[in-house]
């Protein structure tokens, strides 16, 4: 430290920041009360001008305190944000937001509601104007909420038709619910953006009455909007959307041929690959065998048995047919340098075949058929296997030395 | 009031003071010529002293607020500050007699007060009488909108749009822009200048005061009371009387926000005393507290050293007379004549002993330490010798510590008070509205401080730390000897030390550079810098100026060397 003896109003309330600063960070809460309450009176001075104003400060610090203070309560917190909120008309809806993010993380949700309903009837001037990004973000987190009544009382009729009940009362709720809902949901999903939540929740809505197009428009929107981020969810909704309703295989391929180029390790993939194997359309069979093989290039498919089996079943399928084995060598190209160590070493084989013994027979006749008879995974999980007398190696024995000239085909 | 004649038209003895300053009789009305020249200490609203524009009344506003002026306020703050040194063990004098009366030549030489009624120079009285036509005969007068924009964006609580708006309606009278009389005028007329009355320059007549009566208190002590809060200085104004309204242009002058300077204050105290034309200051002899010998002696107890040490340190003050009367004593208004900062000169003193002795290359105070630990384990006789390593481990473990608290509390600093100032009445409400938010926050999370008390207020004491020979861990080191640094050579006790090590080989000059030396922790061993480091923390200042002051007096010591050869050797004749 530098050890000044000087000292101004501006100095030492920054030096009693750094204070509190240090003693969150070691999550001496007592003591960061303790500096800030010697940092209160700089509100009596606010810097504008600056950057990162005491108000906002004292915000952000006192709710770290409060949230993570033993003897602080909730009641506390709110009587802290009150003040907030009318310490600085630039932060009025900001701090409102938050202070629902805080009430609906304690479970606190008709207070949260209550507290989103009252920012949303806030007006102050060309401020109103200035925080429009928050207000829309209100409401949208309103038209939420709104959404999760209508479920509970959905459920709760549901369960009233059950036992035979009318509940006249609560269905009109509901509908108000949904309309409420649904106005605000709608307005948000149209700003570029990722509202993956408030998507589902406004797609349920539609569904339940029965406003397919609409559903699909917006999914449709969310997913292939190029102003909208990419995201892959927004590739997943409108698949399972589309699956549930019982749409065209080639819309639906088309939805995850998406999200095959996106996040190839999607564990939708599986589901791709299977279906895509089944298709009579001979490019499509070539995707699936594409897709199954990006799928186990990451090292989380790794000991998936099902992914596995079903690259095997697929090469199985080409080997027997002798047709497009070029598709193999293709794909195989790219991994063939690095797959046998990733995948096929003899460590592997041995842990595959202690731990796993399905895992290792799928690999294993994935290997025989890449990497040929003489690999060392299919020799020893083989070799295993049959030392065993378990019945279905034995047969793979024959079938990966019957075709093993296939292999010399695929590496030549 | 001390007016004791007999009037000259009914014989009686009853004065009054007029508005105009004058003495008339109370029974027959008869106003003399005599003015009076008392300044009384007290605030009391009837009782004008200088003249003022007939325009003004004297009289209480309705709203219980009454017309003061700048000089007022300070003469208040002054009386406080008297006050509070008198109770810590300042002669009565200080107050009664000498602060008063510089006070009163300021204010003459200022020609705030004491007009000749005849004299009628005081044209640049208040735009409250006079139109505005006044104020334009005036070059370069910023505006009070202008003057409130330049302070910083303090109270921002209203737009600066708005803010302007109320401001720009009251062009004429500017009794508006502060509570006090002439605030508006205080600042724009004075900007020129340097000697218009400011919270700092309040210390500077407390200090001059003191010297002037040689009071066992230094600046640093002074400002370090200041700042611990046992002299009025921050918040301040909380004394004034309800009347007495301060609002606007008023905190400009009177709100506190940041600690004295020592420079500043010693520099605008010997301002002040050129300006006031006072005579030679009362002597400093070698039996005044501030004299080199006495502080040093102070010191060196303070930084627990040895007593010994104090030889040394006369001899040094002696060899280059620095102890003497016409050195150390003020003459305003003589640029020639040192200006002498008694604590840091002493400060300084003791740190060119300690290289003398020990050298503070950051190797040879460790071998004589070394050389000392070894002779006090094997002979306990005739008391330790002085260790520099232990001692400078003891005083490390305090200095820290201390310096530690001292940090914290600059951290914990409170400027504000619960008497809230506001710029105008507009701002009124949203200022204490913000105060009240303050508060409850404050006791909001003050509860969640845990049981931590409400730091006490330290008691005033002239020792930060003190040192006791009965602690029998042999932290105290005052009666240590320093057989273990001397030699005998010719009958004289001279340095083992053979060597010296100048700090700079040339001075700077003060004028184009700002300092004497340039104090940079890269260039100097770690022992010099823990050194330079302990006096600066005892006495509050920059690192800078103690270490500017030794440069000054290592010159002054090896003068003839320095002026010979550029080689640097062994100074004192030892």
């Amino acid at each position: 430290s530098s050890h000044e003896y000087k000292l101004n109003f501006k100095k030492s309330k920054e030096m009693c920041l750094s204070y509190i600063q240090d003693a969150m960070l070691q999550k001496q809460w007592k003591k960061a009360a303790e500096f800030l309450t010697f940092y209160m009176e700089s509100l009596e001075k606010d810097f504008a001008r600056e950057y990162l104003s005491p108000s906002e400060m004292i915000w952000r610090i006192g709710t770290e305190i409060l949230c993570h203070h033993s003897h602080s309560s909730m009641k506390e917190f709110n009587s802290f944000t009150e003040q907030m909120k009318s310490l600085g008309v630039k932060r009025y809806l900001k701090v409102c937001l938050e202070h629902t993010f805080h009430l609906l993380c304690n479970g606190l949700l008709d207070e949260a509601y209550q507290n989103l309903s009252l920012s949303e009837s806030w007006r102050s001037g060309d401020q109103t104007v200035i925080q429009d990004k928050e207000m829309k973000l209100i409401k949208a987190y309103r038209g939420l909420m709104d959404y999760y009544k209508w479920s509970k009382q959905k459920n709760i009729l549901l369960e009233h038709g059950q036992d035979g009940f009318e509940d006249l009362s609560v269905e009109q709720e509901m509908h108000g619910c949904f309309r409420k809902a649904a106005v605000n949901l709608k307005e948000i999903i149209k700003i570029p953006g990722v509202w993956d939540l408030f998507v589902k929740c406004y797609v349920d809505l539609l569904e339940f009455y029965g406003d397919h197009n609409e559903a699909r428009q917006v999914l449709n929107e969310y997913a292939y909007n190029s102003k909208f981020p990419t995201n892959p969810n927004a590739h997943v909704y409108l698949y399972q959307f589309l699956k549930r309703h019982g749409e065209s295989k080639k819309s639906l391929v088309s939805a995850l041929k998406i999200l095959h180029d996106v996040v190839p390790s999607h564990e939708l993939m599986i589901d791709f690959n299977i279906m895509l194997q089944k298709s009579k359309k001979r490019k499509r069979r070539r995707l699936g065998l594409e897709v199954i093989f990006a799928v186990l290039d990451y090292a989380g498919w790794k000991e998936n048995v099902k992914a596995w089996s079903c690259l095997a079943r697929q090469l199985k399928q080409i080997v027997i047919s002798e047709k497009h084995l070029d598709w193999i060598k293709q794909e195989w190209n790219s991994r063939k340098d690095w797959w046998p160590a990733f995948h096929f070493s003899r460590y592997s084989a041995k842990r595959n075949w202690q731990e796993n013994e399905c895992l290792s027979y799928e690999k294993a006749l994935v290997a025989g058929i890449l990497l040929g008879k003489d690999c060392k995974y299919f020799k020893y999980v083989s070799h295993q296997g049959c030392k065993a007398q378990v019945k279905r190696f034995r047969i793979l024995k024959k079938f990966v030395n019957k075709h093993n000239p296939v292999y010399l085909r695929i590496s030549g | 009031r001390d007016f004791n004649e007999r009037c000259a038209q009914c014989s009686e003895v009853n004065w009054g003071l007029t508005d105009g300053g004058r003495f008339y009789c109370r029974s027959c009305h008869n106003v003399t010529e005599r003015t009076t020249e008392v300044v009384n200490t007290d605030f009391v609203c009837n009782s004008r002293i200088h003249t003022i524009c007939k325009g003004l009344k004297n009289q209480e506003k309705t709203d219980g607020s009454c017309e003061w002026y700048v000089c007022e306020g300070f003469q208040l703050i002054l009386k406080k500050q008297a006050e509070a040194l008198e109770a810590l063990g300042v002669c009565p004098q200080m107050k009664d007699e000498v602060l008063c009366n510089f006070w009163r030549r300021y204010l003459q030489k200022t020609k705030q007060a004491y007009w000749n009624t005849s004299a009628g120079e005081n044209v640049k009285a208040l735009p409250v009488c006079d139109s505005s036509t006044d104020v334009d005969s005036e070059p370069e007068r910023p505006s009070p909108l202008q003057l409130l924009s330049l302070s910083e964006s303090e109270g921002n609580l209203q737009t600066d749009s708005s803010f302007a708006s109320s401001i720009s309606k009251v062009s004429e009278s500017t009794s508006v822009c502060s509570g006090s009389v002439d605030g508006s005028l205080y600042l724009m007329k004075n900007r020129k200048e340097k000697l218009r009355m400011t919270m700092p320059m309040t210390l500077s007549f407390c200090y001059m005061a003191l010297l002037w009566l040689r009071e066992p208190m230094t600046l640093s002590d002074l400002l370090r009371f200041v700042v611990e809060g046992h002299i009025p200085y921050l918040n301040v104004f909380q004394d004034f009387p309800e009347k007495m309204k301060l609002y606007g242009l008023d905190l400009k002058i009177f709100r506190v926000e940041s600690w004295p300077v020592y420079e500043e204050v010693h520099n605008k105290m010997l301002e002040l005393a050129a300006f006031l034309d006072l005579p030679r200051f009362p002597d400093i002899t070698d039996s005044c507290f501030l004299h080199p010998d006495m502080l040093c002696m102070k010191y060196l107890m303070e930084a627990n050293l040895p007593d010994e040490l104090h030889n040394w340190t006369c001899r040094v003050v002696k060899k280059i007379r620095i102890g003497e009367v016409d050195f150390l004593t003020l003459v305003p208004g003589n640029k020639s004549t040192q200006n002498v900062k008694y604590d840091v000169l002493a400060a300084a003193v003791i740190v060119v002993v300690l290289k003398l002795l020990f050298l503070l290359d950051d190797h040879y105070e460790w071998l004589l330490s070394d050389f000392a630990e070894g002779r006090n384990k094997n002979n306990k006789e005739g008391g330790p010798y002085f260790d520099f390593e232990k001692w400078y481990k003891v005083i490390k473990c305090s200095l820290d510590m201390k310096q530690k608290k001292l940090d914290e509390e600059r951290a914990k600093y409170l400027w504000r008070c619960e008497k809230v100032l506001f710029y105008s009445d507009k701002m009124k409400s949203k200022v204490l509205k913000r105060r009240q938010t303050v508060v409850n926050l404050q006791n909001q999370f003050g509860k969640l401080s845990g049981s931590v008390l409400p730091a006490e207020k330290p008691n005033p004491s002239s020792f930060q730390l003190s040192w006791s020979e009965e602690n029998t861990d042999g932290s105290c080191f005052h009666g240590h000897s320093l057989k273990g640094v001397l030699q005998e050579k010719r009958g004289l006790l001279t340095a083992k030390n053979p060597d010296y090590w100048l700090c700079t080989v040339k001075l700077c000059n003060e004028k184009t550079c700002g300092h004497r030396a340039h104090y940079r922790e890269v260039d100097f061993p770690q022992s010099y810098h823990f050194v330079i480091r302990l006096f600066s923390f005892l006495l509050r200042i920059q690192p800078s100026y103690i270490h500017d002051e030794v440069c000054v007096i290592e010159h002054k010591l090896f003068n003839k060397k320095l002026c010979k050869k550029p080689k640097y050797n062994t100074g004192l004749g030892k």
